[in-house]
């Protein structure tokens, strides 16, 4: 058996009956890490190996007295973006390259308590801002996938949680948490064959998870299987004190609940996504996804979200606008990078020109311009008076439908170094998933099928607020449609044997 | 709405990010193109149409008047780059 | 009376508003569980959240929503049951965010008003436009090294109200009377202390000129002034210096600026940001805030009976000047120390020893009526020992004394020295003999009829008993004998 092709489920069961200890299955881990982090660029901090081995040993003992948590010695990625006590904890950015935080994400602090093991912090686009995991100060994630035309191209992880899909599709942790401001967690999912799920904004405490766009970011888990994500994020969700935004909603028991049947529940197809620079390929499996879902009992409806084209540009001024305030507080002051200065404001000016990449500088400078006096109302305004258009064309939809299926991105990973120069080009991949961002509904990305040339392809259903349940019975129901071969990757096989 | 190399200046001293000025005509070309892109919004129809301000409809919940934070200065100043006894350090402001 | 400015080519009035940031009274910060004590060492009472540490998100203390709206219900003002915060955006060493969390298209409280009262009696209205919550920033520290400014985070996250007055100002004494009676208030209600010298009270002062009749000329703002005079002394000089520039044919810059008590004059600031570009837009850490009505209504049946109410019954209630009701209200403590003595008793005469001895006596020991050596109670009886004849009015001045130093009750001290008036008619009767005897010779002037000498009679009888005779019975006896030839 190899330990590192099991699901977070899997594990736990074998765990549970002792067929292998949380010691082989860590081990197995820092090993698959050990030979495939350098080239993959998965991490950019890993815990000292020792200390997590000294971990898996107690997580054994627990095991055997029957103490353990659900998560017990179970290997995970955490991305970059919650701080982690004593774990440096960067975003990605130079700004923050040395930070080791005093205190604990409140969704990490759920896993630990749980007994997860945390591996290290995944990489990602700096501060959240990208679809590539190529904006980071730590240089970017490579997607295991490969071209089976062209094995010497890259492909990127898409972002910006591209270092937890790469970590999870290539077996370098079983599970990995990520978060999805404009679809961070669902286009790399996409792009690296695994799950994602964004929850319903205010699902997921935001309370130490580096913020990006407040009223967009949400917390969710990226994994393996369908089952897996329901056990995570019913661990990582509830009610939390420290977070205004954070629903007081009770939490339903997802890992009992997401095989819910499907027969019967309406499924809405939005025909405006088939517009969008959507590939034939993708298109192809949309309708096969279609099909699956017919099979399963579902009905399948034509429905339109008029304003699905305003998403992206909407999306666009309100997440730079919201960031260009959050990522104030980056000053050189009280933590983090300084370049210093005779003068205060050339200490600003310096620290933030140096401290931030180039992506980070261009949104800040664009949310920036947008709250500016004189074009606050054509821009922001504007957005926002938009946003509540397509969170009603949502629940107008909903009123008719159960869940909304639709491709997660329009295409399959793009080539490393692809789009570097045009912002635009590189904003289009999030079109099909930012529209749920806006309206805060829950969205989950299921692996469905491969393109021509070997890689990824994902579908995502889209549910009512709160309605996790349903989106992850559907998903569920596709997953097993589609038996999808997560592993293995081509590129980690041919790394391994040569590196063996 | 065209953005010149003038208003770019202001923007980047409003958000204090320094531009050297070999940078300020390309960044003004790249904001500009993303600008012409968000235009398409004009188009929408947003009469009567309030803005969203938060995704759930909900009222804002409170705590309590608990003092729960005890004196950290230690920690929190270990984390500046520069401090100066119990204070945090800035260059001189005159006001 | 209107306050007006003649200058070379006329008359000028000025208009004031003030911007009040009045520090709320909570245990704890507004968006934190940081201490708020005044005088703490640096930095010690600072959060991760008032240091804008990365992840940390702010969440509402419900105590600075309840003092906000107990502060506009005092202010007459109108409470918005649906308000929200925004975010002021600019960069400064003393604002860890990067931006204060503010109220700025919908404050908590709208529009309410202020009755005011002038050194000649008139009393006028002052409009307040608004009252919002908001966060205090820190404080920087200029004189500790040459080259650095040291930032403290104490007070950065502190609850303020601002409150914003109508321009209805039209002189300085308007403006100390409208400070005093908004601290009064505040006092009162107890959601500020109003201590100016420790920053619990801070005014930013608008000020513009114009000519009768005029529309409202450009105005400056004097920012962040600590006490009542400075805030007088500062419109006055602002107000000169710019009929100055008008009359030079020059333009006032809308601008912010300094008042320098030292040399009694304002100074432009060095920008503290430039062009004032905030770019406000909705917090989006925090969610609208809704107060239920039965909330603000229940706050409401809990406030104190203020000033202006209490002036009122006061005089009704004890029968006392408007002036002395004035006097009695000014601080809480005060009426509550007045009420306390004056309750079932002669209200003028407990008004007379409040304001009278008592005052003069606190005055001179420098201390203040809560640690007052003669309580409330002990006055009060001491009223009933006058009332009752016990002592008489002379008499009483000498127990109060001696209550001030020793804290004694006036019985004890009473019984102690033997104070009590002598109403025997028959011990008064034989000092009426002793002193007429003595002076016969001013008996026949008496009688001859030089009248005012009856006061010289009563004095001498008092003086024989050693002031404790009851002035009425020694009146009555005197009379009766000299009469009685």
């Amino acid at each position: 058996m190899t330990l590192t092709k099991l699901t977070l489920s899997e594990a736990r069961a074998g765990l549970l009956s002792r067929q292998f200890s949380v010691r082989e299955l860590v081990q197995a881990y820092l090993d698959s890490i050990k030979s495939l982090n350098p080239t993959l660029n998965a991490y950019i901090t890993l815990c000292p190996p020792e200390n997590i081995l000294r971990t898996a040993d107690i997580a054994d003992t627990r095991y055997k007295s029957k103490e353990n948590g659900l998560l017990e010695g179970l290997p995970i990625g955490i991305k970059d973006i919650f701080c982690t006590r004593g774990i440096r904890s960067t975003a990605a950015s130079r700004m923050l390259s040395d930070f080791i935080p005093s205190y604990e994400s409140t969704v990490t602090e759920r896993l630990l308590k749980e007994g997860a093991l945390f591996l290290g912090k995944t990489n990602m686009d700096e501060f959240a801002m990208g679809s590539s995991t190529t904006h980071s100060y730590f240089e970017p994630t490579i997607n295991p996938w490969q071209s089976k035309d062209d094995l010497d191209k890259k492909f990127v992880a898409g972002g910006s949680s591209g270092g937890s899909a790469v970590a999870v599709s290539a077996e370098l942790a079983i599970a990995a948490i990520g978060s999805d401001t404009g679809g961070s967690i669902r286009q790399p999912a996409s792009y690296c064959g695994i799950v994602g799920l964004k929850p319903t904004y205010g699902r997921c405490s935001r309370f130490g998870m580096i913020a990006y766009a407040s009223s967009l970011d949400q917390a969710g888990p990226m994994t393996r299987s369908v089952a897996d994500a329901a056990l995570m994020l019913e661990i990582m969700a509830g009610e939390d004190p420290r977070d205004s935004t954070c629903s007081t909603r009770s939490v339903p028991r997802f890992s009992n609940s997401y095989e819910k049947s499907v027969k019967g529940l309406r499924v809405g197809i939005p025909r405006e996504y088939r517009n969008e620079g959507i590939s034939s390929e993708v298109n192809a499996l949309w309708n096969k996804g279609i099909e699956w879902l017919k099979d399963e009992g579902c009905e399948i409806v034509d429905i339109s979200l008029p304003h699905t084209r305003y998403g992206l540009p909407c999306y666009y001024i309100i997440a730079p606008a919201e960031a260009s305030s959050n990522l104030a507080r980056y000053d050189g002051i009280r933590f983090g990078f300084r370049q210093d200065a005779p003068i205060l404001d050339e200490l600003y000016e310096k620290t933030r020109a140096e401290g931030f990449g180039a992506e980070v500088r261009r949104r800040i400078l664009i949310g920036t311009y947008v709250l500016s006096a004189g074009y606050y109302d054509a821009y922001y305004l504007k957005a926002q008076k938009v946003r509540t258009l397509i969170r009603q064309d949502f629940e107008d939809a909903f009123k008719n439908v159960d869940v909304i299926l639709t491709p997660t991105a329009p295409t399959a990973a793009f080539e490393l170094g692809s789009h570097n120069d045009d912002p635009i080009q590189m904003y289009l991949n999030d079109i099909f998933t930012v529209p749920a961002s806006l309206a805060g509904v829950p969205a989950l990305s299921v692996p469905a099928g491969l393109d021509q040339s070997g890689l990824p392809l994902g579908m995502q259903i889209i549910g009512r607020h709160f309605d996790e349940e349903t989106v992850l019975s559907v998903g569920s129901v596709l997953e097993k449609a589609a038996s999808f071969p997560y592993c293995p990757p081509p590129l980690c096989t041919m790394y391994r044997r040569v590196s063996t | 709405m065209s953005l010149t190399p003038e208003i770019t200046k202001h923007i980047a001293k409003l958000a204090r990010i320094e531009l050297s000025p070999d940078e300020i005509e390309p960044i003004c070309h790249t904001l500009n193109n993303i600008l012409g892109w968000f235009e398409q919004i004009a188009e929408v129809c947003t009469d009567n149409i309030s803005p969203m301000v938060s995704t759930e409809i909900d009222s804002l919940h409170m705590r309590e008047d608990l003092v729960t934070e005890k004196n950290q200065r230690e920690s929190l100043l270990a984390a500046a780059p520069q401090t100066s006894g119990p204070f945090y350090t800035v260059p001189r402001v005159v006001e | 009376m209107t306050y007006i400015i003649e200058g070379k080519t006329g008359s000028w009035e000025i208009v004031v508003g003030l911007e009040v940031h009045a520090q709320v009274i909570s245990d704890s910060k507004l968006f934190s569980g940081s201490p708020t004590t005044f005088g703490a060492e640096p930095n010690t009472q600072v959060s991760l959240i008032d240091a804008a540490f990365p992840g940390m998100l702010p969440v509402l203390n419900r105590a600075c929503v309840a003092q906000a709206i107990r502060t506009g219900l005092g202010l007459n003002a109108q409470i918005n049951l649906q308000s929200r915060f925004d975010r002021k955006n600019y960069f400064y060493a003393d604002l860890p965010q990067g931006y204060q969390i503010s109220q700025f298209e919908h404050p908590i409280v709208g529009k309410g008003c202020i009755t005011i009262e002038l050194a000649d009696g008139q009393t006028r209205e002052i409009g307040i436009t608004r009252l919002h919550l908001e966060q205090d920033a820190g404080k920087l520290l200029h004189d500790q090294d040459p080259s650095l400014s040291f930032v403290d985070l104490n007070r950065a996250g502190i609850a303020l109200m601002e409150i914003v007055s109508e321009p209805d100002i039209r002189s300085p004494e308007e403006a100390g009377a409208y400070l005093r009676k908004l601290r009064q208030i505040l006092r009162y209600l107890g959601t500020c202390d109003g201590n100016m010298e420790e920053g619990s009270l801070r005014a930013d002062v608008n000020v513009s000129v114009r000519k009768a009749g005029e529309a409202f000329r450009t105005r400056c703002e004097i920012k962040n002034v600590n006490s009542i005079r400075f805030v007088m002394q500062a419109i006055e000089a602002e107000a000169l210096r710019q009929v100055d520039v008008w009359e030079n044919g020059q333009t006032v810059e809308q601008e912010t600026r300094l008042f320098d008590p030292s040399r009694g004059e304002t100074r432009a600031m060095r920008s503290k940001e430039d062009a004032h570009d905030y770019r406000y837009f909705p917090d989006p850490d925090l969610l609208p805030l809704v107060l239920e009505r039965e909330w603000v209504d229940a706050l409401k049946a809990t406030l104190p009976e203020l000033p202006d109410a209490k002036r009122s019954r006061f005089q009704a209630e004890y029968g006392i000047t408007s002036y002395d009701a004035g006097v009695l209200v000014a601080e809480q403590a005060v009426a509550d120390y007045y009420e306390t003595v004056a309750r079932e008793r002669d209200g003028k005469l407990a008004t007379a020893w409040v304001t009278g001895d008592l005052f003069a006596a606190l005055n001179k020991t420098g201390s203040t009526i809560e640690d007052s050596p003669v309580k409330a109670e002990m006055l009060g009886r001491m009223l009933d020992l006058i009332t009752d004849g016990t002592i008489n009015g002379k008499i009483a001045k000498e127990v109060f004394e001696v209550m001030f130093e020793t804290g004694d009750s006036p019985d004890t001290i009473i019984e102690h020295k033997g104070l009590r008036q002598v109403t025997d008619t028959g011990v008064i009767e034989t000092a009426i003999t002793t002193v007429l005897e003595k002076h016969a010779d001013k008996v026949e002037e008496y009688r001859n009829g030089k009248e005012k000498l009856f006061g010289f009679f009563v004095g001498q009888v008092m003086k024989e008993t050693q002031g404790k005779a009851n002035p009425a019975l020694v009146n009555d006896a005197l009379k009766a004998r000299l009469n009685n030839s």
